[in-house]
Formats: structure tokens, sequence, C-alpha cells
């Protein structure tokens, strides 16, 4: 197990700079969109390399014992191949005497940073997130271990009738099996449920995968993987607006600056932007809203500071027509023209035009 | 004719015919406030302040360590029973009915020396105050010696007269070997607090630290505050006025009076400081015959010789006539009282001032229970007497205003006294000290007073930074200590789990961690945030 190598790794090097009567430190890298660079080739936000170096001293030694304590732990739940989620991660602390910590959200940063120190998904380290992972449907089979008998079972996605798969929090021991055409990554649950209900993965010959908003790392792995391992391109179905653009799709695609020691498995750079664009608003003729003024703040801040738009000047011209508009569109907008438009016209029409994608 | 003559008595004789001499006593009678009867609050205080003044400056006289016993006794609404005894030398006889019942009697008014006495009008305006107010005559106890008896009087003030006189007079047996007991009734009212009796009995006790007294109130509590030396306090010693304090009408009134046969030995003997070289000196300045006779001084040169008095270089006075209370005393006076975390004292050495010598001491207690998110508490002593009244007029609380604190650790809003856990003592001994008013509750602000008062403040202060500064640099110490002490486990916990570590190497590690904290100074190490 590499994580507990790392764990006893970076616990000798401190010990040895203790025992030779020095101040031991620990260095985090710096996670935000300051320290990120996006390479097209890679297809991922990485870290350029600033890190926060934090040295024992009498300020810090609170944080730092919290810190030893914290990889003690995790050390702990993965040799015992276990799971602890945040929350129970925060309640086990209350053992550590002086070092437990107060409120969750203490407990969370010193994860993230542990997490950031050795670069690796918190899920490797034995702490799973809350969240939901997102929902599947369609032309699919998952290959799961049954948890009393150890056994592989075989989980159907066309099986589960108006419901469908979740994605579980630790996706890596999967496997799959699937002769799907496509993935289409969708931001609403109600468009999820109007293409399962008209059984459209069957038409189309997909796997469709409902991301409930800004998709948690479990579920953009899983698309990478069924992406890489299965060569199936990948294409996101978001409402037009910076938020679906930037929160949910750009973190799909390339990761997020908060993420950005472990973006590289678990982004899908594959992806492509298939709607709704803002031509696709002139071109459907679809009803609107104005932007509110934190759309319009998230698009210029887009624009301005994130390296992924910077790279494509295909998205930066969609910006610029957006602001020029003045307005939205949500994807299930298309319902003017008729509750089926989406899976009769507009989706076969998008599919076979890859000039109308956005990268 | 004869007839309108007798009609020409004129207006100005009929009243002359009415005019008639007003007594002492009577104008005093008219105008209790001169003498610190004003209400029926401060009379108590007064009353009681002009006998422990008495039985202070004899028993110092007498070379005795004062004993002395206080009790207030309620007879009415308004009415209380003033009892003070001490174990002085007495009083002789047919002294006892002029001093308690004669005011300006024996006052120690102008004698050159330290004394509490110069502060007050004496006892026997206590004594009218009592009888005017309740009728009830002084009685007063005296013995001399163990084989004598002791006198019992009880005296009534004819107020026109300015005289005694005696309503009883006997022998008694008493217990005590000699001493006073002072009996007085007044219309009064009793009230604890910072203007009370209680608390000028505590300060009185904190500057004399050689005496004992001991105290019942009218709940009939008995509060007791022992003394913290053997020592009598130095004897002061009494000097000749200086020729630079001098004012012309006193000079004048003293060359009438003085037994010397010659101006230039007037000059010498009358007056501090003055030799024969230097009294020539000042009748050649203003000149006048050295040889002439001192009576017979015309005014003109009268002044004439105050001019050259003023312009001559004379050596300052003498300064054994002061007693300081001293800074070992003044530390031991607090510490009895006052329960403090850190006390400093400092006497400066003698001043003059118009010609009069004067010096100053403070004393600071600081910390402990003092409350501290209030105004420091000022105590002010004139030659060992406590002023109670009058703060914000006196010249030592200008000297404390005045004075930067926020250099010394105590927080200063401007214009005002500083804010924190501290009671400051000031004490002025001076063979005259200067007053604001007659009434004798707060120092005159002369120039060369106010200067020592904010040297000594500020020696005071400096010593105070350097506690401060120790202190908080140990707290600050402690608490990294104890930051250490709380999370360094942890460390080891932790690295024991992940490494294996063996009891001994996780011991050990802690042990080199620890000392390795604790000797960092950190540059960053500002508050430490739990």
């Amino acid at each position: 197990m590499k994580v507990v190598s790392q764990i006893k790794a970076t616990a000798s090097n401190i010990y040895e700079k203790i025992m030779k009567k020095q101040k031991p430190s620990i260095n985090v890298p710096l996670r935000s969109l300051q320290n990120v660079k996006y390479d097209p080739k890679n297809g991922y936000f990485e870290l350029k390399g600033a890190k926060k170096q934090r040295t024992l001293t009498v300020n810090t030694v609170k944080t730092f014992a919290q810190t030893l304590r914290m990889m003690a732990f995790s050390k702990e739940v993965v040799e015992n191949d276990d799971i602890a989620t945040k929350r129970e991660t925060y309640y086990v602390s209350k053992n550590w005497g002086e070092a437990k910590f107060d409120e969750q959200v203490e407990s969370d940063t010193v994860m993230d940073d542990i997490e950031a120190m050795f670069e690796v998904n918190r899920e490797q380290l034995g702490f799973i997130p809350e969240e939901k992972g997102g929902e599947v449907a369609g032309e699919l089979i998952v290959i799961d271990k049954d948890p009393n008998t150890g056994k592989d079972i075989k989980v159907d996605c066309t099986k589960f009738g108006s419901g469908a798969y979740s994605i579980p929090i630790s996706i890596e021991h999967l496997k799959f099996e699937t002769d799907a055409k496509f993935v289409l990554a969708i931001e609403t649950a109600g468009m999820f449920q109007r293409l399962v209900k008209h059984g459209y993965y069957k038409k189309a010959k997909c796997i469709l995968v409902s991301m409930g908003g800004v998709p948690t790392r479990a579920c953009r792995r899983f698309i990478r993987r069924l992406s890489d391992e299965k060569n199936i391109p990948v294409y996101a179905f978001v409402d037009c607006d910076p938020y679906g653009a930037f929160n949910i799709y750009r973190t799909l695609k390339v990761g997020s600056g908060n993420a950005a020691h472990i973006n590289k498995y678990f982004c899908v750079p594959k992806a492509k932007f298939l709607g709704v664009t803002p031509q696709d608003i002139v071109d459907y003729k679809l009803p609107t809203h104005k932007l509110k003024d934190v759309d319009i703040k998230r698009a210029k801040d887009a624009i301005k500071n994130d390296p992924f738009v910077q790279e494509h000047k295909e998205w930066q011209k969609a910006m610029d027509l957006l602001l020029k508009m003045g307005v939205r569109a949500e994807q299930q907008a298309l319902a003017k023209w008729g509750l089926n438009y989406v899976m009769e016209r507009y989706l076969p029409e998008k599919l076979k035009n890859p000039k109308s994608w956005l990268p | 004719m004869a007839e309108t003559h007798k009609k020409e008595v004129t207006k100005a004789e009929e009243l002359a015919k009415n005019q008639r001499e007003i007594s002492v006593s009577e104008f005093f009678t008219k105008n209790r406030h001169l003498l610190g009867f004003d209400n029926p609050r401060k009379a108590l205080l007064t009353t009681i302040k002009e006998a422990v003044d008495n039985a202070l400056d004899a028993c110092e006289e007498a070379k005795i360590l004062p004993d002395i016993y206080i009790e207030i006794n309620q007879k009415g609404e308004d009415r209380f029973h003033v009892t003070v005894q001490d174990n002085g030398p007495g009083i002789v006889k047919e002294q006892i009915p002029r001093i308690f019942a004669k005011l300006l009697y024996g006052s120690k008014f102008h004698t050159m020396k330290q004394s509490r006495g110069q502060q007050g009008i004496g006892i026997s305006a206590a004594a009218m105050y009592g009888q005017l107010t309740t009728g009830k005559s002084v009685k007063i106890t005296s013995k001399i010696g163990p084989k004598r008896p002791a006198n019992y009087y009880e005296l009534h003030l004819d107020t026109q007269k300015n005289e005694p006189e005696i309503n009883k007079d006997t022998e008694i047996e008493w217990f005590p070997d000699h001493g006073t007991k002072v009996e007085i009734e007044l219309e009064a009212k009793y009230q604890k607090g910072r203007q009370g009796v209680d608390e000028y009995l505590k300060q009185t006790a904190i500057a004399n630290p050689h005496v004992k007294i001991v105290y019942k109130d009218p709940e009939n509590q008995t509060m007791e505050f022992p003394r913290v030396t053997k020592d009598l306090p130095i004897e002061p010693k009494e000097i000749k006025p200086h020729p630079h304090g001098i004012e012309l009408g006193i000079l004048m009134k003293m060359l009438r009076g003085t037994k010397a046969s010659t101006l230039q030995s007037f000059l010498t003997n009358d007056f501090s400081r003055v030799s024969p070289k230097v009294a020539k000196e000042i009748c050649e300045k203003a000149k006048v015959y050295e040889k002439s006779r001192p009576g017979r001084i015309a005014a003109q040169e009268a002044d004439n010789l105050w001019n050259a008095i003023k312009e001559t270089k004379i050596m300052a006075p003498p300064t054994n006539c002061l007693s300081p209370i001293g800074e070992d005393l003044i530390l031991k006076g607090l510490k009895k009282e006052i329960n403090a975390d850190f006390y400093a004292a400092v006497t400066r050495p003698p001043a003059v001032y118009r010609g009069n010598p004067f010096l100053v001491e403070v004393g600071i207690a600081y910390g402990g229970e003092i409350p501290g998110d209030e105004l420091i508490r000022v105590i002010r002593f004139a030659n060992r007497v406590p002023l109670l009244y009058q703060q914000g007029a006196c010249g030592t609380t200008k000297s404390i205003m005045s004075t930067a604190w926020k250099n010394y650790g105590i927080p200063q809003s401007k214009g005002a006294l500083p804010s924190g856990p501290a009671v400051l003592m000031v004490h002025i001994a001076s063979v005259w000290v200067p007053f604001t008013s007659e009434s004798k509750e707060a120092i005159a602000h002369y120039p060369e007073i106010i200067k020592e008062l904010k040297l000594a403040l500020q020696e005071v202060g400096r010593k105070l930074a350097t506690y401060v500064r120790k202190k908080r640099l140990a707290e600050h110490e402690s608490k990294k200590k104890s930051y250490i002490e709380k999370y360094l486990p942890h460390i080891g916990i932790g690295l024991k789990e992940i490494l294996d570590l063996k009891e001994p190497e996780e011991k050990k590690m802690l042990e080199i961690l620890k000392d390795t904290l604790e000797r960092s100074r950190d540059k960053d190490e500002g508050s430490l945030s739990n």
C-alpha cells in the first residue's frame, strides 16, 4: 500500500529531524487557482509548485500534533481495509485528548492538507466524503463485489426501470463491460429522468450519467475510467450559464484548483461540451432569463483567471456572446418546442455536428 | 446749651457702644467650615483626627511607641460619643484645661519643624463643637507616671472669653502607667467609605508603621492595625526660619521682638544659614548699618533689608527638620494593609520651596487583589497625616496626572489618572506644608513641589515598568510551556503509532523536542491562540 509507506516515510523524516535537535516541518502544496497550470496536451490542472512550509513551533504545535494523529489514524484505517467518513474522523478525534478537533471544519482542513502532502486522493487514505456520487443508467454492466460474500456481482444499468445505479464512493475496484457509443454527462436530475423514462439510452446506445450539479471525484473518476478503458467519447449536457460552464463542466473536464494535487486521475480531459451553448440559444430560439450579477461576475472572473478559459479561445468567444446577450438558458427550456424535442431533435442534431461543440 | 450738646452724641459713638471685641471662639463658632466641621460626617472625622494627631505627636516627642485606642459609640440617631486614648506621656494637670478648652492655645503655629499639629486648629475646636451640638462637656483623663494618680476633668469652653470653665476636677484610679484619654460627645454622622473614619485610620496605619491602632466602631466591631516596626521615626529638629521664606510683615515683627542687640547678630542668630559674613553682606546691600539696634529699624529700612535678602545668595536650609517615613517602612506599611503582588517606594532627598525645607515620598502597590478595571487609587499624606478631601484640587493629583504612565505599563487617558490595579501613596513632609485653602485638604501647586513629586513618581514608575515587563515575559513563557505540554504528547503518540516506536524511544524523542522548542525564540511568536 503505497500510501502507508508514504505516511511512514514522512513520519520517519520528522522523527529524524527531531532527534537531530532540529524543528521538523511539513510541506503542503498551495492549492488554489493561482497555483495551477493547464497544458491541453495533458488536459488537466496541474500544481505549479508553490508550497507552504509548516515548521513545528510553539504556535503550530497543535496543528502539527493533530496532523500526525490523523496520519496515524489513516494508516490504521487503510491497514484494516476500512473506510472513515469525514464526519466519523471528526468524532474519532474526540479520543485525542487535547488534540481533539472542536469543529469538523478543522478536521476537514487537516485532512485536505494530508491529502495534498502525499498528493493522493483522500479515498486512498481511507477517508470518504459524504456527497452522493452521481447516478448511472444505460448500456453498461458494472462488476462489483458482494459485501457479504466477497464474490463478483454484475450490475446491469439497464435493469433499474425508472431508477438508476448510484455511483459508490470508492470505485477503483469496479470493472466495466459496455458497447455504448458515448457517455452523456447531464447536469439536472429532471433532464436525466426524462431521458431514462423514454429509454433514450437504448435508442442512442449510450450511458447516461446524472451529475447532480458539480460532479464528485468518484463521479469524475467513474466517467474517466469509462473514457480511458472503453475508449468512448464523453459529452456534457448542462444549462447555459457561467455556473454550468465553469463550475460543472470545467471541473468535470480538467479538475479543480482545490484538488490540483490529484486532478490527474479525477477528470475527463477528453470530454466535450455538447450543450447548451450560447450559440444554441440563438439557433434554437430558447426562452431565456437575464444574467444575474453573480453570473456576470463569475463569467468575467473565469475569462480573467481561469487557465482553462485562457487556453481556449472558443470559450472566450462563447462567453463574450453570452455576456453580450445578457441572458442564460436552462437545458429544460427545450421543452418549449415539445417535451421530447430534446430527444427527437436537439440531441441527434447536436451529436451529428461536432462544430457546434465547445472544447 | 448742655442739652443740645448731650443730644449731639454722634451716630458713630452710639455704634461704638455696641462694638465689643469678638472672641476667637465666637468667630469660629460662626465659621465652622474653616476648622473642618462643615458637615456631620466630616465633624466626626475631624474630631478623631485632632485627637489622634495630638496623641501621635505626644508619644513621638516622648519617644514612646504609640498605642492608640479609638472607640465610637452611637448614643442617638445623630449623636456619637468619641473616645481616644493613648499611652503617651500624659499632660501636666495645670495645662489640661487650656489645651482642651481654649482655642489656639499651644498650637504649633509656625514652629519650624515637621509636625502633624500645624495642620489643625487643635482639639479644643472639637471639644467646642461637641459642646455646641450636644451641650456635653469634654472629659479628659490623664496620667503622667505610674506613681501619680490620674487627673479627671470635665471642661466647658466659654466662647465669649475663650477661657476654660472647669465643671469637674478629681483624681481617679486609672490602670495605665501613663497616657491621656479624651471623650467628646457630638452631633455627627457615621458612614463607611472613602472619606470616613475607617479609611482614615487605615491610611494612618500605612503612613505610621510604628503605631498600633485598635478601633471599635459604632457597630461594635473591633479592628486592629498592628505595628510593623519597633523603631520610632527620626525625631525632626526644630530649625530657625530661612531668610528666603520670610515675609516682610514677619520680618518687621521679628525685628521688634528680637533679643539681639545688633542687626548683624539678629540676622545671624534668628535665622538659619546666615553667617556673620553673609549678614554683613545683606546689611551692605540694604545700605543699613549692621550695628543698628533691630528695634529701631524703620519701615523703609526693613523693606530694603527684605529686598537685599532676596538678592543675596544664602545656603539652603538644613533638612534635619524633616522626618521621612523612609522607603523600607513605606513598603512595610503598604504590605500590611494592601494585598498586592508588587511594591515599590522612593524617598526623594530634601528640597526647598520658598525657604521651607520639604521632601516627597512615593509608594506603589500593584496587582494582587487590587481591582484593575478602574482608575488607580491615590492616598495622600502631609506630614504623615492622611488627606481625604479635595483630591482633585491637590498638587499631588496634578503631578500624577501629568506623568506619562503609559511608559510604565499602565494605560492612561489624556488629562486623567491612569487606570489599573494600583494604589499610589504620596507623602509630603515639610516644616510648613502649603495648602490650597484654610481647610488644609489639598496641597498647593508650588513648582518646586510639583517637580519633586514628578521625579519621585517617575522613579517609582520605572521600577513598576521593570516588574510589569518581567511579569509579562514570565506569563508568556508559562503559556508557551503549557502549550508545549498540552500538545507534545500527541506528537509522540502519532509518531509512535506510525513508526511503531518503543516507549523509551518515544520518551527520548519528546524530551529532545521539548528542549528544542523551549529554547527557540521564534519571530512570529505573537499571541498563542487556542
